[in-house]
């Protein structure tokens, strides 16, 4: 007789499981970086590449950092959303353009927009693997103390920015951190 | 209007599908003949109304009636006709109303063919099937209604998912859909019998064919799953352990260990409790999967949209049909038990193992598919398991399995002389070792242990396999007729040494690379010689696509050639691979365009993969080896129109 009890058991904590497991969400992916500090970069400017750009040009400022890439399909999707975030002057924009060619890079931020205050050109992908980038476009939200705070993976949109975004910005703006 | 008619219909059927799985549970429970015929004509009108509903739908489709939400979202104007109907289960809605359907038709046929069943018998079945029923019913009308109207109407849709505009994967969830339904009437059977505490070797011999049919329907469907997935994620790969893939394989190696459970509990009335809990697992496991794919507890490549209240829906509905069925079965199956024995060298113990073996199988792979959720629920970190994991617990049982398969269906029932089992698998046991260590080091130039071990499994089965074809075809002495039974378990056990052999040779000898390529240019991979021609924009109904021309030689003789495309689908503008395939008996060579790496460079995906049509040409000699098994004489159906028993006059047709 136990073994059929014990058969019942299992799939009762089976269930529990499963009644938790509903209220989880398994595509999020805790970045190592998280409250870590951020990556150290200087590269060429993709539009200049007589001058460099890196994590030194926003040191002490509350920043996006958005990895990107011409061949990048979320890229594109999410491109006018940047243009429109840019546009609302709420926190600055740094790019990293990612494994791509430097024309179409610039092709790409002339006909589409820039909403970059500068993109570095990393060609060879180094500094993408410093940040832990699983695949374009990510956007990782920096604090005044190059601590990464926030990573999004995917094409940024509206929900994103209000709810995840937005509360983080909103507690350094207020101080409490 | 069309779309209420089907909402309506399906309302209808649910009416019906409540009076299936009540009234003749009732009357079997009394023995009221009058409730008890209610069982039929219940199951006919919920098919018919169903029948009406899925019309509908796919009159929607076809109508590009974009006022319906499903439609709109799954379909587009220029969609070509064909997946405008295999859009109806495109997605979760209307993918459950094929799940009713083929229920439902599953449930017709269980009630027409039943005529030596006993009435109680067929009126507890088929109600256990209607009360089944209902529970998909109202999972659709209450959560997942495929018939919503949007208003105002969008001037066009949304387009069909473009990975499922595919000819494969247009007929693969109707033929997998059939399997894990199909184990739903294992599953009645179980019940009925539990209710009735009543389980004879009658009994198994009726649930046998059914289950038979099931087990091969999931065969063929995970089978053309696993090529869709080969030539369309553009990978190359044919098996990825994603939870979704897991999902039908687990209750196939459940419905696997049942059929052979069946055998044993038909011809020697042993086994029964293993036997219910089997019928039991296999359509738990199928719920199981459902559930694993639509609630999004788990992440997977191919998850429906996924929403928690339905996943909730699904999980009570779980809890109730495989809770219940296993506390009744803690209930019933205790007196079951019987205690005629069998020697240790017998069919008996090899079956047992057999089940065993397989059990332990599903046991790794449940595991594995839920491990990450566990370790999440339990708040252990986040963990994912990955293929390497799989291959290897998989192999563990797997490997004493195939090996013991040959020696299992040459062992007598009740006991077995070893000297003339000895002396009957030397032969195949000696070409075995001899082919399994000679072909990879000839054809292939290169020799292993794992290498050898599994080449050897599969020339080891396949040669076993045709003992008994042989046997009977040469009339030897003392061989009796074979019967389709030996016959279909002849060749589907010839079908899992070709799966084998196929997995072996493609795992250790696939040549894969990933090369930058211009027009004009030639790649050399495993002797065949890939030149890239020409690279154009082509246009298709509603995609656009850059198609190249890849010419290949080997040793300067053309072989053939292939035109690999990249689409970009126009309405919902995601890019998608097709692969260009060269498939031959002993080889494919596969040719999928990556991305453009700039100054006119693209990156081409070249393999070559040898044998890899011994994988689904297995599972397909395996499925019809089912087949075979399942026209045997002793399970031929006979339709009640044909039954003349006065009883049945009066009763409706």
């Amino acid at each position: 007789m136990a073994r059929y009890i014990a058969l019942l058991v299992v799939f009762a904590i089976m269930i529990g499981v499963f009644v938790i497991g509903l209220g989880k969400d398994p595509r999020k992916i805790p970045s190592p970086l998280i409250d870590n500090p951020a990556p150290q970069y200087e590269l060429p400017r993709v539009k200049d590449p007589a001058l460099t750009i890196g994590s030194a040009d926003y040191a002490g400022q509350l920043v996006l950092v958005n990895i990107w890439a011409t061949w990048c399909v979320g890229c594109r999707q999410e491109h006018q959303y940047l243009n429109e975030l840019a546009a609302r002057n709420i926190i600055p924009i740094y790019g990293i353009n990612w494994r791509d060619q430097r024309d179409e890079a610039i092709a790409w931020l002339e006909n589409l927009g820039d909403p970059y205050v500068a993109s570095a050109y990393d060609v060879d992908g180094r500094v993408g693997i410093d940040w832990g980038v699983y695949g374009a476009p990510e956007t990782f939200l920096v604090s005044p103390d190059g601590n990464v705070i926030h990573k999004y993976i995917g094409p940024m949109h509206e929900d994103a920015w209000q709810n995840e975004f937005l509360p983080l910005i909103a507690e350094f703006n207020g101080g409490t951190r | 209007m069309i779309p209420e008619i089907g909402h309506f219909a399906l309302i209808l059927a649910l009416s019906l599908a409540v009076c299936q799985g009540i009234m003749p549970l009732i009357g079997a429970h009394k023995n009221d003949e009058a409730l008890m015929s209610v069982a039929r004509p219940a199951a006919v009108g919920q098919f018919v109304f169903v029948i009406i509903s899925f019309a509908c739908l796919a009159w929607s489709f076809q109508q590009n009636d974009f006022s319906v939400l499903y439609v709109a979202n799954h379909s587009q104007l220029a969609l070509p006709a064909i997946y405008k109907f295999a859009a109806v289960w495109g997605a979760h809605e209307g993918s459950l109303l094929l799940w009713i359907l083929l229920m439902a038709g599953w449930t017709v046929a269980v009630a027409r063919y039943s005529a030596e069943l006993p009435r109680d018998m067929t009126a507890r079945v088929v109600g256990v099937l209607g009360l089944l029923s209902c529970g998909f019913l109202l999972f659709t009308l209450l959560t997942s209604n495929p018939f919503e109207r949007l208003i105002p109407a969008p001037a066009d849709g949304a387009d069909l998912n473009p990975l499922l505009q595919d000819p494969g994967l247009a007929i693969h969830p109707p033929i997998l859909y059939a399997g894990y339904v199909g184990f739903s009437v294992a599953f009645a059977f179980a019940i009925a019998a539990m209710l009735t505490g009543k389980l004879d070797q009658a009994w198994a011999r009726w649930t046998r064919p059914w289950t038979t049919w099931a087990w091969l329907f999931l065969t063929v469907g995970i089978a053309l799953g696993s090529w869709w997935a080969y030539y369309e994620l553009g990978w190359g790969g044919w098996w990825f352990w994603d939870p979704v893939e897991n999902a039908s394989f687990m209750p196939w190696l459940a419905g696997t260990a049942l059929i052979h459970s069946l055998a044993v509990t038909e011809k020697r009335g042993l086994f029964k409790s293993w036997t219910l809990l089997l019928a039991i697992s296999a359509f738990s496991l199928s719920l199981l999967g459902t559930f694993l794919v639509r609630s999004g507890v788990l992440v997977s490549v191919h998850a429906f949209a996924t929403d928690p209240e339905r996943g909730l829906f699904i999980l009570a509905f779980l809890g109730i049909v495989i809770g219940g069925a296993l506390s009744l079965y803690a209930w019933r199956a205790p007196k079951l038990d019987s205690t005629a024995g069998f020697r240790p060298l017998s069919r008996e113990t090899f079956l047992l193992l057999n089940n065993v073996l397989l059990i332990i199988a599903t046991t790794i792979i449940l595991y594995g598919t839920l491990a990450p959720l566990l370790y999440d629920v339990f708040e252990w970190g986040k963990i994912s398991i990955g293929p390497p994991w799989f291959e290897f617990a998989f192999a563990l049982p797997m490997v004493p399995l195939i090996l013991l398969i040959g020696v299992g269906m040459h062992t007598a029932w009740r006991s077995q002389a070893f000297a003339a089992l000895y002396e009957q698998l030397k032969l195949p046991g000696i070409i075995a070792i001899v082919a399994g260590i000679a072909v990879p080091t000839v054809f292939y130039g290169r020799s292993g242990l794992l290498l050898s071990i599994g080449a050897i499994a599969g020339f080891w089965i396949m040669a076993v396999s045709l003992i008994h074809p042989i046997r009977s075809w040469r009339r030897a002495p003392g061989t009796p007729a074979m019967t389709r039974s030996v016959m279909g378990m002849s060749v589907a056990h010839f079908g899992v040494g070709m799966f084998t052999l196929g997995i072996t040779i493609v795992s250790s000898f696939t040549v894969e690379t990933d090369q930058s390529v211009r027009v004009g240019e030639t790649v050399e991979v495993a002797g065949y010689q890939f030149k890239l021609t020409n690279l154009q924009n082509v246009q298709g109904p509603n995609y656009q696509a850059l198609e190249g021309e890849i010419e290949i030689r080997r040793n300067g003789e053309f072989i053939s050639e292939l035109r690999p495309q990249k689409r970009t689908y126009l309405v919902q503008q995601s890019p998608m691979t097709e692969a260009g395939i060269d498939a031959g008996w002993n080889r494919d060579l596969f040719v999928a365009l990556g991305d453009p790496l700039g100054n006119d460079a693209w990156s081409v995906r070249l393999q070559y993969k040898p044998l890899i049509r011994f994988i689904w040409l297995g599972a397909l000699i395996m499925a019809f080896g089912g087949l075979i098994a399942a026209s045997d004489r002793r399970y031929r159906l006979t339709a009640t129109a044909t039954e003349k028993t006065p009883e049945l006059s009066g009763e409706p047709a």
